[in-house]
């Protein structure tokens, strides 16, 4: 099975995304690269409102996640409270 | 022809600084740690000053709380200078443009006279007890320790010399900027019996020695009870009665409360949960200045809104204070 993956432009923004990613899929396997961060994880990886909220102390719009994505692998299912990633078999 | 690109990566030297390190572990720190955390002076530029022989220039001591680590006092919006500034440049651009409409469509013409007589009794005063908050917040910036609970100070310290001058700027809209409502607001504030009380509060808060006590005499208690009374209630009333157009003029103020609660009730809690002596003597501070305020508070929300305002004011606080760990 290959592994879902996100990657965000390595800013402010994304430093507390990422930091809301590492608990919520506690399995994911963070690389950090020359202006970007990349996250991959088997299975699932999901990113919630709340987390992202907790961390960067704002409101947060997921859709604020693509101002900072570069790429991604996976299906997406998006909704207000999050976005998760996964393959559909 | 074909062209290969290839690419190799640079592993970075360090991640951050040692000291960001030997707290946080060895990976990429984020700017606020790096802006924030032992930032300092604890062994250069710190020594006993000639004006104070028995305290260090900065000293954990000039306050009766007592923190094992003072830079406990996380920031939930981990704001330092440049995260700061972009915030409030956003929130400013959103106000300048409600302003620019607000004089562009002299949207002042739809209030009466009484409406613009209340505005002038009531809202516009507020701008000397937000110079109050400038100069507690600021006192507690310059006396306090550790750069995570200090730089928020000053960050809040500018804030509410932004939000006098947007109260300014009101009066100014009301006036046909003359600048008579100024004057005329600043008479209340010296004479009239219903602020009294307000301003003996506002000028006791800036005589008080320990800057926590005046930080949580002003941000929790002072802000918790007047910004409920006039940017939740008085809001209310405004548009209730026609002067649902104010609101463009005073959100900027609505927005900062909800930012700055965010960070007033963490550290509040912060400082509670570090031992029962600091949850005892927060609890101590709070009911003596909350008994203050509010009888001083009284006579103005009942003129104002009604008689159970001022209740409901602190119904709101009460709450916000027993979700950080205090009166229980």
């Amino acid at each position: 099975m290959s592994k879902v993956y996100i990657a965000l432009q390595d800013n402010d923004d994304s430093r507390y995304i990422v930091e809301a990613i590492e608990e919520d899929n506690p399995e994911a396997t963070v690389i950090h690269m020359p202006a970007m961060i990349r996250i991959e994880v088997e299975g699932r990886l999901i990113v919630k409102r709340t987390t992202v909220e907790e961390k960067i102390g704002r409101d947060w719009d997921v859709q604020e996640l693509h101002l900072n994505l570069i790429t991604l692998g996976g299906n997406v299912d998006e909704d207000d409270d999050g976005l998760s990633l996964h393959w559909n078999q | 022809m074909t062209i290969e690109i290839k690419t190799s990566t640079l592993e970075p030297v360090r991640n951050t600084f040692a000291h960001i390190e030997r707290r946080f572990g060895d990976k990429p720190a984020t700017r606020y740690q790096e802006a924030t955390y032992d930032v300092q002076s604890e062994e250069n530029f710190n020594y006993r000053p000639l004006w104070q022989p028995d305290k260090l220039l900065n000293d954990k001591t000039r306050t009766d709380i007592k923190m094992e680590d003072w830079y406990a006092f996380r920031d939930p919006r981990q704001f330092y200078y440049g995260a700061y500034v972009q915030s409030r440049a956003k929130m400013q651009e959103a106000a300048e443009n409600s302003y620019a409409f607000f004089e562009k469509r002299n949207l002042s013409r739809l209030l009466d006279e009484p409406m613009k007589a209340k505005l002038i009794r009531f809202l516009i005063p507020l701008r000397h007890v937000e110079q109050g908050a400038n100069l507690n917040n600021m006192y507690a910036c310059d006396y306090g320790y550790g750069t995570a609970i200090t730089q928020a100070c000053i960050f809040n310290a500018m804030d509410r010399l932004g939000i006098a001058q947007y109260l300014s700027r009101i009066g100014l809209i009301l006036d046909g900027n003359s600048g008579d409502s100024l004057s005329e607001a600043k008479l209340y504030w010296l004479d009239e019996k219903v602020w009294q009380g307000v301003r003996a509060c506002v000028e006791e808060m800036t005589t008080v020695d320990d800057w926590f006590e005046v930080m949580v005499a002003q941000n929790v208690v002072m802000d918790g009870l007047i910004y409920e009374l006039y940017y939740t209630q008085f809001d209310q009333w405004l548009q209730d009665n026609g002067g649902q157009d104010v609101g463009m003029l005073t959100e900027f103020m609505q927005v900062w409360n909800k930012d700055s609660t965010r960070w007033v009730d963490a550290t509040l809690k912060i400082a509670a949960s570090e031992s029962a002596e600091n949850t005892a003597l927060l609890e101590q501070w709070i009911s003596n200045w909350k008994a203050k305020i509010l009888t001083a508070l009284k006579p103005l929300a009942s003129e104002m809104l009604g008689a159970d305002a001022l209740a409901q004011a602190e119904a709101s606080l009460d709450k916000r204070l027993a979700k950080a760990g205090l009166f229980k």
